[in-house]
């Protein structure tokens, strides 16, 4: 099998168009039942294809997604919210500084949340015991939320204008860094118990999010966790990430992140125009 | 695990463009990847399961890679970084994360079979009537 790319199990041409991976497996004539990856009488492709006739496209792959993200983005924007995708690996604190963020700003903010996972309904119910309604996704065997569940979530989720819809996606820091939800910034969460190379060796999450936390700061003394190189392992890969530290634990460092979460959602409610009578549906159900 | 979403994402959107065409199948087609996509070696793990049943069954998946570029705004020009996340300029050093290329994720082009080529012998042509054809006939 070839180790680039993975092809050749079955004796499948594959082409890859590449000057560092361009090559041809022997093909075991098959010309009936499954083929799997590339394979064709050309063997090793090269720009031009062949004569058949072409249809020029131009789309982007994930469009439909970035399409019901486009729909969540203008229903938020209608209706007055901020929206959050809160993404990290699974253990970072996401829910816990969720909740500890919900009881220090129902008071102030109206508030909802939409939790992701591929099964149970557990963080649904530890946020709903804060007061703040949250609806639960289970994605099943799917390692991220996409825009089309998210928009079917919001017709369930009652938030008044001028608060804020927190989406705990998956944990998980490759997936979710490609989909696009509608939110208007992802946050990604890094507890001090990881690695402080998480952002290097993750990139993808660290270049999409606007705001990294450091969390469970509580632990410092007791971890090997460099902060200053974690720091700078993330401006690596986004020289714009702005960067908080806090535990929900002790409460340090809480309040700068509540404060950017009520800014925020007041200037979403302050450029919203007025919220139209009937909530958002899909075309299909 | 997210390419097998985007290997789908993908086959749904070539079986539109193939449904205006008017045929089920197609005997190739052109994607353009960008470095930071991270996916040509992913998709191709998992293209050929995700193809089956669709219009892209049996076709050939071309990928062009397409590198990482910067804009360095102090040197006013387009750098290639040195590695894939270091978004800082290779001559100046400055932070540069203007990408110029390097995201795309984009179906490009598809390639139909010539009436000529569709002969019984040819493995994407249906034997038995399908579903859909026994419901009309």
């Amino acid at each position: 099998m070839c180790t680039v790319c993975g092809c050749g199990q079955i004796g499948a041409k594959t082409t890859v168009q590449n000057d560092k991976h361009a090559h041809s497996h022997d093909p075991h004539e098959h010309h009936h039942g499954h083929h799997h990856f590339g394979h064709g009488a050309a063997g090793v492709s090269v720009a031009g294809y062949s004569q058949g006739r072409l249809v020029q496209i131009e789309q982007n792959i994930l469009s439909k997604n970035d399409g019901y993200a486009d729909d969540n983005r203008k229903w938020f924007r209608d209706h007055g919210l901020l929206a959050l995708n809160l993404v990290s690996s699974p253990g970072a604190g996401k829910t816990t500084l969720l909740a500890e963020t919900l009881n220090a700003l129902k008071a102030t903010i109206p508030l909802g949340v939409i939790e992701g996972d591929q099964e149970t309904e557990n963080d649904a119910d530890k946020i709903r015991e804060t007061g703040v309604s949250a609806i639960q996704i289970n994605t099943g065997r799917g390692c991220h939320l996409d825009a089309h569940m998210v928009g079917h979530a919001l017709q369930d989720l009652p938030v008044e204008r001028g608060g804020a819809v927190l989406i705990e996606n998956v944990g998980n820091l490759v997936c979710p860094a490609a989909f696009d939800l509608g939110e208007a910034c992802k946050v990604v969460i890094l507890s001090v118990a990881e690695g402080e190379d998480k952002p290097i060796k993750y990139p993808d999450m660290f270049a999409a999010a606007d705001l990294m936390i450091l969390s469970k700061i509580d632990l410092l003394p007791y971890v090997d966790f460099d902060v200053d190189q974690a720091v700078e392992y993330a401006h690596r890969v986004n020289p714009h990430l702005e960067i908080m530290k806090l535990s929900a634990k002790t409460g340090e460092g809480l309040q700068e992140w509540q404060d950017w979460i009520v800014v925020r959602a007041r200037a979403a409610a302050a450029v919203s125009k007025p919220a139209p009578a009937n909530p958002k549906k899909h075309a299909h159900a | 695990m997210h390419e097998l979403a985007l290997a789908r994402s993908l086959t749904t959107l070539v079986d539109e463009y193939a449904a205006q065409q008017g045929v089920d199948r197609i005997k190739q087609l052109n994607i353009r990847l960008g470095e930071l996509s991270a996916m040509t070696r992913a998709l191709h793990f998992c293209f050929g399961s995700a193809s089956q049943g669709t219009s892209c069954e049996g076709a050939i998946l071309n990928i062009e890679d397409i590198p990482l570029t910067v804009f360095c705004d102090i040197c006013d020009s387009v750098k290639t970084p040195n590695g894939r996340y270091s978004f800082r300029c290779p001559d100046c050093g400055m932070p540069t994360p203007t990408v110029v290329t390097g995201r795309e994720m984009q179906l490009v082009s598809i390639e139909l079979y010539e009436t000529s080529e569709l002969t019984p012998d040819s493995p994407h042509i249906e034997q038995t009537p399908t579903p859909k054809n026994l419901a009309v006939s």
